[in-house]
């Protein structure tokens, strides 16, 4: 038994007939930690995902769980729990039958499910909506009433699919905290997939960037956003630019960048201006046609101000470059 | 484009003096249900109650006369034969609704769930129904050559050495009664099964296996509490159907059996109008309470609208 990761992914594939879902991919999540699978859709994150979670057969390789491999056991034997995108709460059981469902599956005593039940309501603030059916709540309610039932079977890892891209934007921010204030208050592994970046760069302690069924990159928010593997990686979390060098493509962090009208810099033309309230946007096409931003917050913008249409050179120390594979 | 500038001109240019007719929302509402109520007026209210109050005339054999007279009822409720055939057309009734329900159920269940393709699917829902495009007394008399003491099955078990005498009890026999009520039948249950069953979210079944349900703890706790629209709805049916069936049962059980409907339109042929009626309110009554019953466990309209 190996105690160090809490999920092992050894070159898992995932296939549907010929198209290949999951190409061959490793993974080692350590223990207690936030991981954020990201990606486009269809880059294969919801199916690793349903892989670990025992909903999607192994094509090819193993999933070890706490050291042991589960590769074909059924999701109860894994210790694993999932949340379903769209909750799938039962329509026809009140909230805490919902969360009591799987310890009744286990045969535990009407009262003391009720109880425990109970108690995981109140993990997330929902113990007074305990005798409500899941159509009396809103989403935000439900979400909630989802996550306990999935920690009621006191889970390893907790697996969420998209949980939050039902809930408007406030809420979501809301509830990212919680679910950060969740995963390090029970000292489990979350894996939580999504398509946004901002999310995944919130919560994340490792963040697993994915494309075409492979991991292109995976690390800290801080070692992904630093340092961008790929194009792909740098165009996908967001604010870079991504620019043809002497040596193949460059990534430089668009808060990096500066304007230079005089200067001796890339020669572009300002195509926007964007007002983003602390920051300012500006965005330009460079002569070679690529589109860059620059990010400045907005005293540095009102020193200088520009309009669009006007020439200038984006400018960038060579400390800041990053060097990308393809 | 070219159709919406035409309409235009023809409203601009040519715009007769709309004649005035003010109808308020209610005679709105009026008009649109008329339609449904006059045909539920004109066939079913009417008739209904034109032998509820036949039923308390009074009858020779000549004719029928005006009175109210609890007589017919009487003479229905004291006869021995009426309760014979009330408990022997709710025997069958529940019999074929155990066996439709169950096969009902689990074909509904193979066409949702195990069946990916929709395609797939409407092929083997259109295998069920075709056979019910032909009228149910041909399928009806249809098992009888299958059935009968030479018939096909039997002339298949003295082939394959089976058996040595052809087995008697397979026509003219309750046991003929039920494979065909079942046979007519199966179809009412598996309709509003599958119709129910299809609304079920597909993610319930894994959240409820990610919680560890056994695939029977799926079917008991998951799919049938959300089946129960289309198993009450189903059994409605197939109860509503054998307890008012008149031709399986005179056709299939040799005579052996009768059912109420065919008691009662041995009584019509006889002339009888007022006693006929009597039967018939009795058993509308009674499979009226029946459904009551079936509704009460279920609220089925509160299910079909949500």
């Amino acid at each position: 038994m190996d105690p160090r990761f809490d999920v092992e992914l050894v070159g898992v594939s995932k296939r549907y007939g010929g198209a290949v879902a999951v190409d061959n991919i490793s993974l080692r999540i350590p223990k207690a930690s936030y991981c954020c699978l990201l990606g486009p859709s269809g880059c294969g994150k919801t199916s690793t995902l349903r892989m670990i979670a025992g909903h999607e057969s192994i094509s090819d390789g193993d999933v070890l769980i706490n050291g042991a491999n589960v590769t074909g056991l059924p999701p109860i034997k894994r210790g694993t729990a999932m949340m379903f995108q769209s909750y799938a709460l039962f329509p026809h059981l009140s909230c805490i039958e919902n969360v009591a469902f799987s310890l009744k599956m286990r045969g535990m005593a009407k009262a003391e499910r009720l109880k425990k039940a109970r108690e995981f309501l109140a993990l997330v603030h929902m113990e007074t909506f305990a005798d409500r059916l899941p159509a009396q709540l809103s989403g935000g309610q439900q979400q909630r009433v989802a996550l306990a039932r999935a920690l009621v079977s006191q889970p390893k890892v907790l697996l969420l699919d998209e949980p939050l891209s039902a809930l408007d934007p406030f809420l979501r921010i809301r509830v990212r905290e919680e679910l950060k204030r969740l995963q390090r208050d029970l000292g489990i592994s979350f894996i939580h997939v999504t398509h946004s970046q901002d999310e995944a760069m919130a919560l994340a302690d490792m963040m697993v960037v994915m494309q075409d069924g492979r991991i292109r990159q995976s690390g800290s928010p801080r070692e992904v956003f630093g340092n961008p593997a790929t194009s792909f990686v740098a165009r996908f979390i967001g604010g870079h630019n991504v620019l043809q060098g002497a040596a193949g493509p460059v990534a430089v962090r668009a808060d990096r960048c500066r304007l230079d009208a005089a200067g001796s810099g890339l020669p572009a033309q300002i195509a926007a201006v964007e007002y983003q309230g602390s920051i300012v946007r500006v965005a330009l096409t460079t002569d070679a046609g690529e589109d860059a931003s620059v990010l400045m917050p907005d005293s540095v913008y009102d020193a200088d101000p520009v309009q669009a249409g006007a020439r200038t050179h984006l400018v960038w120390a060579a400390e800041d470059e990053r060097q990308l594979a393809a | 484009m070219a159709s919406d500038t035409a309409a235009e001109i023809t409203n601009s240019a040519y715009r007769p003096a709309r004649p005035r007719v003010r109808v308020g929302p209610w005679a709105i509402s009026w008009l649109e249900v008329s339609p449904l109520a006059i045909i539920l007026v004109v066939l079913f209210a009417a008739p209904t109650v034109l032998f509820f109050v036949i039923s308390f005339f009074d009858y020779d054999r000549v004719g029928i006369y005006p009175a109210f007279l609890w007589d017919n009822y009487r003479e229905l409720l004291t006869t021995p034969a009426t309760w014979r055939i009330y408990v022997s057309s709710l025997r069958f009734a529940v019999i074929v609704w155990a066996i439709t329900l169950f096969v009902g159920f689990n074909i509904a269940h193979f066409l949702v769930f195990h069946i990916r393709s929709s395609t797939t699917r409407m092929v083997l829902f259109m295998l069920c129904a075709v056979p019910f495009w032909t009228s149910a007394i041909i399928r009806t008399i249809a098992w009888i050559p299958f059935l009968g003491r030479n018939g096909a099955f039997n002339t298949m078990l003295i082939d394959l050495h089976i058996v040595h005498q052809p087995l008697e009890f397979l026509l003219f026999s309750d046991f003929a009664v039920v494979i065909t009520y079942v046979h007519l039948y199966t179809l009412l249950m598996i309709g509003p099964i599958a119709n129910s069953l299809s609304k079920i979210d597909k993610s319930l079944l894994e959240a409820a296996r990610d919680a560890g349900a056994s695939r029977w703890q799926i079917m008991r706790n998951i799919i049938i509490p959300l089946g129960r629209t289309g198993i009450t709805l189903g059994s409605i049916l197939v109860f509503t159907q054998v307890m008012g069936d008149y031709f399986v049962v005179k056709r299939m059980s040799g005579g052996q059996s009768a059912s109420i409907v065919s008691a009662l339109s041995t009584e019509i042929q006889a002339m009888q109008y007022p006693p006929a009626s009597a039967s018939a309110v009795v058993l509308v009554l009674f499979v009226a309470f029946l459904v009551a019953g079936m509704m009460r466990i279920v609220d089925v309209r509160k299910e079909l609208v949500s």
